[in-house]
């Protein structure tokens, strides 16, 4: 039914489209379960690779700022990556930074720990189920009798989303809750009065450790770090009193602290807080202080039970941090 | 162009700030590669504050507070040497080097050794070379 014929507002136009990322975005998109149904009744998706067959080229085809909202999820890895990501913010009105990967880098991110040689390396030469001992690596462009086959170009960093397009909205989460995408997609339908240009949305103001319900005292001391499957979680004291890292004090709150809810340490998904541009900078102040040691040996002792610092402070957003990646 | 280390140096304000301005006003000469940034107590630095510099092409980043015990604000210092330690360990992660990064006490009468300080650490950047966190991040590094 056309919109001429019914007399309603024209359906928005939705695309939502991955990087690098796992699907989990995606699929938290269908997540929304029967509320999915409100939200194709008042958007068409145009292009959703996960759940459409929709080609490149038709993407191309449509004029330039005809999508109303793009979800872009996933880091930009590649060449192809990159040039999606400009597409669509041609063809797009809001684009926002969909998850983890696009707002700060992600999973896909802690790759900038190392390069592009050495990603290589690892994937088509040492893994254990691999024998290539001509050393064949995947090439862009290879000529075959048919004519000239092409593969993307693999980056040697992981990159953010704002590093390669500008970037309207950022909604956090690895994936983003689900009922948090309704209240955004609600909110754009309704033609609400939109937050300034670059916000993060769907997500809160405040920390983590703002709604977490575990008991906290006021005196937080740390003599020993533990990983969490080191030591009996008693399911009611902080975490970090207990002596397990939990990101909350450097997190944004939005996610209904579902991590701590399951007896899980926060693992920092929803980025830092407003305020803060770089979360592993933000616990390592927060918990430095914490070291209940005051001689150099002694806080080094302590600091020996931290295994990898930048691993655990930066496991979703190492891309979008100061440093952005190992000095190479 | 021969290699100038640039360093960024957070002088809390009771002790080494202070110290640095004994070394001035006793007209000590000393390397000119060091860029001083007054704060009020080595407690205040933040780890962003470090990463930025070198983000922004620090070759050295340098920490002075007073000595342990003489904190003007009781601990700050401990609080700074805890947090320096664990952004250490980060930083070396990073592949940023140990002597690139460094946390010393400074008293309101040592001048003197703030200008060693400062002189010593220039020497071991010029040998060291320029730091690469800046360029690791511009982006014709991104796509080769």
């Amino acid at each position: 039914m056309s919109s001429e014929q019914t007399n309603l507002k024209p359906k928005l136009k939705l695309a939502v489209y991955w990087g690098s990322a796992c699907g989990g975005c995606c699929v938290s998109v269908l997540d929304t379960h029967e509320k999915l149904l409100d939200i194709v009744a008042a958007a068409d998706p145009v292009f959703w690779p996960i759940a459409l067959d929709i080609k490149y080229k038709d993407v191309e085809a449509m004029p330039d700022q005809s999508i109303d909202l793009t979800l872009f999820n996933g880091a930009v890895r590649n060449s192809e990556n990159q040039h999606i990501a400009q597409l669509l913010r041609k063809k797009t009105k809001i684009l926002v930074a969909y998850g983890s990967c696009a707002y700060m880098g992600g999973i896909p991110g802690l790759a900038n720990f190392s390069g592009k040689s050495e990603v290589f390396e690892r994937a088509y030469v040492e893994t254990e189920s691999t024998k290539n001992p001509e050393r064949i690596f995947p090439v862009t462009e290879y000529p075959v009798e048919e004519g000239t086959l092409k593969l993307p170009k693999f980056f040697n960093d992981v990159l953010p989303l704002n590093k390669v397009v500008d970037v309207d909205y950022y909604i956090p989460g690895c994936p983003p809750q689900s009922e948090r995408l309704i209240e955004v997609f609600t909110a754009i339908v309704s033609g609400a009065q939109l937050p300034p240009k670059g916000s993060v949305v769907g997500a809160n103001d405040k920390t983590n450790c703002d709604e977490c319900k575990r008991t906290k005292s006021e005196n937080k001391t740390i003599d020993r770090f533990y990983r969490p499957w080191e030591i009996q979680d008693d399911k009611e004291t902080c975490f970090l009193e207990q002596g397990v890292i939990c990101m909350g004090p450097a997190t944004r709150g939005g996610c209904g602290v579902r991590c701590v809810e399951g007896n899980s340490p926060c693992r920092g998904c929803y980025g830092p807080p407003p305020g803060a541009t770089d979360p592993g900078a933000k616990m390592m102040s927060a918990i430095g202080t914490m070291i209940n040691a005051d001689n150099p040996e002694e806080i080094d002792k302590i600091i020996e039970s931290i295994v990898d610092p930048a691993g655990l402070f930066y496991r979703f957003s190492l891309p979008g941090s100061i440093l952005g990646r190992k000095v190479q | 162009m021969d290699f100038r280390p640039k360093i960024v140096a957070f002088l809390c304000n009771w002790c080494a700030y202070t110290g640095a301005d004994l070394a001035g006003t006793s007209r000590i000469h000393y390397a000119p590669n060091i860029r001083i940034i007054r704060i009020m107590c080595s407690g205040r630095i933040e780890p962003t504050f470090i990463l930025k510099a070198f983000q922004q092409g620090a070759d050295g980043v340098l920490v002075c507070g007073c000595h342990p015990g003489d904190c003007h604000y009781q601990e700050g210092n401990y609080k700074c040497l805890r947090r320096f330690k664990l952004l250490q360990k980060f930083t070396r992660q990073m592949g940023i080097e140990k002597d690139r990064l460094r946390l010393e006490w400074i008293s309101a009468s040592e001048g003197k050794q703030f200008a060693e300080l400062v002189n010593d650490m220039t020497k071991t950047l010029l040998s060291m070379g320029p730091s690469k966190v800046k360029s690791s991040l511009e982006v014709e590094h991104l796509n080769v």
